[in-house]
C-alpha cells in the first residue's frame, strides 16, 4: 500500500475517537467558559483578578449540597447556593476591596488570596476534607447515540445549561439598564460616576453576578468530579487559562477560550497524555501571551506610565 | 537619641547603626549560637527542628520578598522553586553522592535556572498575567514531581541521605541547626546589602513603574530575569535545608497552599523589607506549633490575618514597629 493511503486510513480511524473526545471536551469547555466569564466580568469592571473565584463557587456547591441533604427540592437548593455565593461576593467587595480600592494591584491580589485561603479553610472545618457524592438529577451512565458517537446525559445537560446561562448573561449585559451601567463602569468609572451611575453598587452587583456564575459552574461540575473543598482549584485555573486565551477584557472571548481549551485538553488527554493535561493549559497561556498578548478576541494590549 | 547625628559618610552607609544596634545584633547572633546547646538541657530539644524549619522559611521569605516586595513581580508558584531546590539537593546527594555543600549550591543553581526561565516571559507579562503564569509554573512542577516517578520517586517519596557530623559531641540536629541558621544569616545579610545596591534600586524602580524605569535606562530584560533568578536561588537553598530537615521528600510538601503561605509570611512581616520577611518567616513557622489545638482552623486564621494585614497595615509588622520606634523617638510630641 502507498504510504499516502496509510496516512489517510489512520486519519479516518483517528477521527472517530477525536470527535468522541471533542464532545466530552465541549462539556468541560462550557464549564471553563462559565468560570472564565466570571473572571472576565470582574477583571473588565475593576482590573481585579479574583483568586477566590473558585472557592466562592465551591461554597455555593456545598450550600446546595447541604440543603439537598435536608430534603430541599433541587431548584431551591441550587438557588439558595447561588444566592449565597452572590451575597458573599458582594459582601467581600464591600468589606475588603472597596476600602482599599486605591490600593495597589499587589494589595488587591493578596486580598483575594486571603479570602480564598480563609474560605477553603472554613469549608474544610464545616464540611470536612473527605469527598462527597453530589446528587444530580441527570445521570452519567445513561447515554445517547449519535451515529458512532456516544454522549452521556450529563454532558448534554452541562452543555445545555452552560449555553443557557451564557445567553442569560448576554441578555443581562447587553439588553438591560443594569448591564448598560456595568459596561459604562467598566469603560470609565469616573465618567460613569459623574453621569450619576451608582458605581459602588454596580461593582457590588458585578461581584455578585460573577460569584453566582462561578457557583453555577461548581454545581454543574460537582456530579462529574466528587465534592470536596478543593474541587474548584483545577477548573478555576483552567477558567483563567480560558480567559487569557480569549482575551481578559472580552466576554465572547471567555466563551470561545473556554470551549477551545476544553476541546484541546480532551484531545490532548486522549491522544498524548492524560497525566500532563493540566500542564497543557499553562503552555497555552504562555504561548498565547508570547504570540498575541491581548488574547484571541481582546482589544489592543497597551499600558501607560 | 543623641546618636542620630551622623558625622561621617560611612556612618550613613553602615548596615548596623550605633552602639544600640550593634548590641542588638550581637545579642541576637549570640542567642542563636547558644540556643542549640541550651535548649536540649531545658527539655525543649524539639524546638531545634522548628528552628531549622524557621531558617528555611526565612530564606524563602527573604528571597520572595526581593521578588514581590522589592521588584513588584508577584509569584504564586514559589513552592515550585523550593521543590526544585529540595529535589535537586536530594538527588545530587542520593544518586550522585556529592557532599552537602555542593548539593546546596547545586540546588541554588538549579532553582535559579528555572527562575530565569520563568522570568523570560515576565518581560511580556505584566501584573495579573505574570501571576497566573507563576501559579501555573508551581502546579506544573508539582505535577511533574508526582508523575515522573523515575526521577522523584513520585508519591512514594525520595529519601535524603543524612549529613556527616563534623564536630563530635554535637547531635545531628544541632549540626543541621548550625548549618541552616548560619546559611540563613548569611543570605539575610546578602539580601540587606543587595536592597541597598544599584541592583536593589533598579528593582524598586521596576516595581514602581517598569516603563518609566526603562526610559531611565534600566535594562528590563536583565533585571526582571535577575529578580526571578535570585529569588529562585534563595528558594532553592531553602528547599535544600528543608530536604535535610525532613529527610524524606514528597510532592505533597510543595503545593499551591505552601506558595500562599510563603506569600502570607511576607505580607504579615512587611512587604519590601528584609526585616519584615525575617519576622514573617519566623512567626508563621512558630504559629502552627503553638496553635496545634486549632490546627483545622489554621487556614482560616492565615486567610483572615492576610486580609486584616492588607486592610489595616499594608507595611506589615515591621512597618508597625518602625512607626512605634518613630513615636518613641519623637515622644513628647
Amino acid at each position: 500500500m502507498a504510504p499516502g493511503a496509510a496516512v489517510v486510513g489512520t486519519l479516518a480511524q483517528a477521527l472517530g475517537p477525536a470527535a468522541q473526545y471533542a464532545i466530552g471536551g465541549l462539556a468541560t469547555g462550557s464549564l471553563y467558559a462559565l468560570v472564565a466569564l466570571g473572571i472576565v466580568l470582574l477583571y473588565r469592571a475593576s482590573r481585579i483578578l479574583n483568586f477566590a473565584h473558585g472557592d466562592l463557587a465551591t461554597f455555593a456547591t456545598f450550600v446546595a449540597f447541604t440543603l439537598l441533604g435536608r430534603g430541599a427540592p433541587f431548584g431551591v437548593a441550587v438557588g439558595v447556593g447561588l444566592a449565597g455565593a452572590a451575597a458573599m461576593g458582594a459582601g467581600f467587595y464591600a468589606v475588603a476591596i472597596r476600602p482599599i480600592r486605591e490600593g495597589t494591584l499587589l494589595g488587591q491580589i493578596v486580598m483575594t488570596l486571603g479570602l480564598a485561603l480563609a474560605l477553603s479553610g472554613l469549608m474544610q472545618v464545616l464540611w470536612g476534607a473527605q469527598t462527597e457524592v453530589f446528587p444530580f438529577p441527570l445521570s452519567q451512565t445513561r447515554v445517547y447515540r449519535l451515529g458512532s458517537l456516544v454522549v452521556s446525559e450529563i454532558s448534554l445537560g452541562t452543555i445545555a445549561a452552560g449555553v443557557v446561562l451564557m445567553g442569560v448573561l448576554y441578555a443581562l449585559v447587553q439588553r438591560t439598564r443594569i448591564g448598560l451601567a456595568m459596561r459604562a463602569v467598566a469603560q470609565h468609572p469616573t465618567a460613569a460616576q459623574a453621569l450619576g451611575i451608582p458605581t459602588r453598587r454596580i461593582y457590588a452587583a458585578t461581584w455578585a453576578l460573577a460569584s453566582a456564575l462561578g457557583g453555577a459552574a461548581g454545581i454543574l461540575l460537582a456530579p462529574v468530579v466528587y465534592l470536596d473543598p478543593f474541587m474548584m482549584l483545577d477548573p478555576f485555573l483552567k477558567g483563567f487559562a480560558a480567559a487569557v486565551l480569549g482575551g481578559m477584557d472580552s466576554l465572547p472571548g471567555a466563551v470561545v477560550g473556554g470551549f477551545l481549551l476544553g476541546v484541546a485538553e480532551a484531545l490532548f488527554a486522549g491522544f498524548v497524555s492524560l497525566t500532563f493535561k493540566t500542564t497543557l493549559a499553562f503552555v497555552i497561556i504562555i504561548v498565547v501571551l508570547l504570540v498575541r498578548p491581548q488574547g484571541l478576541l481582546g482589544r489592543e494590549y497597551r499600558r501607560r506610565v | 537619641m543623641a546618636t542620630d547625628l551622623l558625622e561621617r559618610y560611612e556612618d550613613d552607609l553602615a548596615l548596623v547603626k550605633g552602639a544600640a544596634g550593634w548590641t542588638a545584633v550581637l545579642a541576637l547572633l549570640g542567642a542563636l549560637a547558644v540556643a542549640p546547646l541550651l535548649l536540649p538541657r531545658l527539655g525543649l530539644g524539639y524546638l531545634l527542628f522548628i528552628a531549622v524549619l524557621a531558617a528555611a522559611h526565612v530564606v524563602v521569605a527573604v528571597g520572595l520578598n526581593l521578588l514581590v516586595g522589592v521588584a513588584g513581580l508577584i509569584s504564586l508558584g514559589h513552592a515550585g522553586f523550593v521543590a526544585i531546590g529540595a529535589y535537586a539537593s536530594g538527588l545530587l546527594m542520593a544518586r550522585v553522592g556529592v557532599p552537602w555543600y555542593l548539593a546546596w549550591a547545586g540546588a541554588a543553581v538549579a532553582s535559579a535556572l528555572f527562575g530565569f526561565l520563568v522570568g523570560l516571559p515576565a518581560l511580556r507579562l505584566a501584573g495579573p498575567y505574570l501571576t497566573i503564569a507563576t501559579l501555573g509554573f508551581g502546579i506544573a512542577v508539582y505535577q511533574v514531581l508526582t508523575n515522573w516517578t523515575a526521577l522523584s520517586g513520585g508519591r512514594m517519596g525520595l529519601p535524603v541521605p543524612a549529613l556527616p557530623v563534623y564536630v563530635s559531641g554535637l547531635s545531628a540536629m544541632q549540626h543541621l541547626y548550625y548549618l541552616a541558621v548560619g546559611t540563613a544569616a548569611l543570605l539575610v545579610w546578602m539580601a540587606y546589602n543587595l536592597t541597598r545596591s544599584h541592583v536593589g534600586r533598579a528593582f524598586v524602580a521596576l516595581r514602581d513603574s517598569d516603563i518609566a524605569a526603562e526610559v531611565l535606562g534600566i535594562n528590563l530584560t536583565r533585571y526582571k530575569t535577575l529578580a526571578f533568578g535570585l529569588s529562585a536561588a534563595y528558594a532553592g537553598v531553602a528547599g535544600a535545608i528543608l530536604a535535610q530537615a525532613l529527610r524524606h521528600l514528597e510532592p505533597q510538601a510543595f503545593t499551591f497552599l505552601e506558595s500562599i503561605t510563603y506569600l502570607a509570611m511576607i505580607v504579615v512581616g512587611g512587604l519590601g523589607t528584609v526585616s519584615g520577611a525575617v519576622i514573617g518567616g519566623v512567626l508563621l513557622t512558630l504559629l502552627p506549633h503553638y496553635l496545634s489545638d486549632l490546627k483545622q482552623w489554621l487556614p482560616v486564621v492565615y486567610g483572615g490575618v492576610i486580609m486584616l494585614m492588607m486592610g489595616l497595615e499594608p507595611l506589615g509588622l515591621y512597618g508597625r514597629w518602625v512607626r512605634i520606634r518613630l513615636y518613641l523617638r519623637l515622644w513628647p510630641l
